[in-house]
């Protein structure tokens, strides 16, 4: 188990590190009053128990030199916001050294989210505050606008992306491919270990060890929702979304 | 005649038990890695060309777009479409992926594209009108957000590349690799591009 724990670890390389996902706003540049905290972690929890959809608003005191692109899909991953296997998570992400904002849409909400909706936002909710330096009305105003795109029915949400543009859909229908191989190993790595087992000495063992290296590429599981604590559902993000900066 | 029938049976129940474990005991050492890892790699390089072509897709608007503004920009329109013309003309199929040189002919057309585009996007920063056009902003930002996938998806490749290629190198793949995954080629990877980075500015 620590053997597969060490390996978990190293894969990441040169990553970025990442803020502990403390709740539905991690403020850990300190834009935001106490309660202008607490009115959007409400509303964006009421959100969530209405649509399902994970939405994340996290400020940060620095980039570690990264582009706010790079930096932001991998926090997403890193947090697995959305559900799993909808991959329906968003965040909107400041950064207010580097002056950059944006708003990172998990895959499964590229067609209802698009770049240039995103970007509307943007520009019209979000970087208007900014620049006059208020900057909770802005993270305010974009937090409101996603959830109000997010919560319309589709007639309504498509209505609005066809006042945007036409909107580029991409298709997200395809089943996560690891999932199920990791199914089908975790099958063969139990059934092994019994037979093995049985037979004892190294061969009890062997697939222990290969096993704890096939499996470096695993994720962990997360902690979800129990105990009115806040965690990722298992969503991941491959880009989709839109940056400015004021 | 008893004491035969009763030496088969265990013996015939050991081999059916024998067979039926037995790919079992083969998955728990691996001999499925290659094939999976590579299956793996050729979906997120599917991923990178699906990112590719909807780049693509994106360009006869653009150039539509901006030739009503900046009629005098021709050169450059002219230019995008045919760098988009012969990225579509490279194509990688299952044939060609772990043929060094066509993977490299394929990333050099692309990146071809990159640059162009990327002056393309320049040049509009010369036209107000052109930039204040709904269309326009809604197309450059379906650009920008297409390339940062395509770099998302294209890391998200190298990564699936490495660990297929290790996987053929190490123990107990490199046992595979040299018996019954012959086949199973090296698989190559994408360099950095400056092209695509300048896009997103």
């Amino acid at each position: 188990m620590l053997v597969s724990v060490v390996m978990l670890a190293l894969p990441a390389g040169a990553a970025p590190t990442f803020p502990p996902l403390t709740g539905r706003v991690v403020d850990n540049a300190h834009l935001l009053s106490a309660e202008g905290t607490q009115a959007l972690s409400a509303k964006l929890e009421a959100f969530e128990a209405a649509t399902g959809h994970q939405v994340v608003v996290v400020t940060l005191p620095t980039l570690q030199g990264y582009e706010i692109e790079d930096y932001g899909y991998q926090l997403g991953r890193t947090w697995q916001i959305g559900q799993k296997g909808k991959n329906d998570g968003a965040l909107l992400i400041i950064a207010p050294t580097e002056r950059k904002v944006r708003i990172e849409v998990g895959y499964g909400l590229e067609g209802v989210m698009t770049d240039a909706l995103s970007n509307v936002i943007i520009q019209q909710k979000v970087l208007p505050s900014f620049k006059a330096g208020d900057m909770e009305a802005g993270i305010i105003g974009g937090t409101d606008a996603i959830i109000a795109q997010l919560s319309a029915s589709p007639e309504e949400a498509a209505a609005t992306l066809k006042a945007v543009s036409k909107p580029s859909h991409r298709s997200n229908s395809k089943i996560d491919p690891g999932a199920l191989i990791m199914m089908i190993f975790v099958l063969f790595w139990v059934m092994g270990g019994v037979f093995g087992r049985r037979r004892g000495g190294l061969g009890a063992l062997l697939p222990w060890i290969i096993l704890s290296g096939s499996f470096g590429g695993g994720r962990s599981d997360n902690d979800g929702f129990g105990g009115g604590g806040f965690g990722g559902g298992g969503g991941s993000f491959g880009g989709g979304g839109s940056s400015g900066s004021w | 005649m008893t004491t035969a029938s009763s030496i088969a049976r265990p013996s015939r129940l050991k081999s059916l038990m024998l067979a039926l474990l037995l790919p079992l005991a083969l998955g728990a050492c691996g001999i499925n890695n290659i094939p999976t890892k590579e299956e793996q790699a050729k979906a997120a390089l599917a991923d990178v060309q699906a990112q590719y072509q909807r780049r693509s897709d994106l360009i006869p608007n653009l150039v539509a777009t901006v030739q009503g503004y900046a009629q005098q920009e021709r050169s450059v329109l002219v230019e995008v479409t045919q760098a988009r013309a012969s990225a579509t003309q490279v194509k990688l199929d299952a044939a060609t992926i772990t043929n060094p040189e066509m993977f490299a002919k394929y990333q050099a057309a692309q990146s071809q594209l990159s640059g162009v585009l990327g002056r393309l996007m320049m040049i509009s920063e010369k036209y107000p009108d052109l930039k204040s056009n709904t269309n326009f902003l809604a197309l450059q930002s379906q650009l920008e957000g297409t390339e940062n996938r395509i770099a998302v998806a294209r890391r998200d490749y190298n990564e699936a590349v490495r660990v297929y290629n290790t996987e053929l190198r190490t123990f107990p793949g490199v046992i595979w690799a040299s018996t019954v995954h012959k086949d199973s080629k090296a698989m190559i990877a994408f360099t950095a591009t400056e092209a695509a980075k300048a896009l997103r500015r």
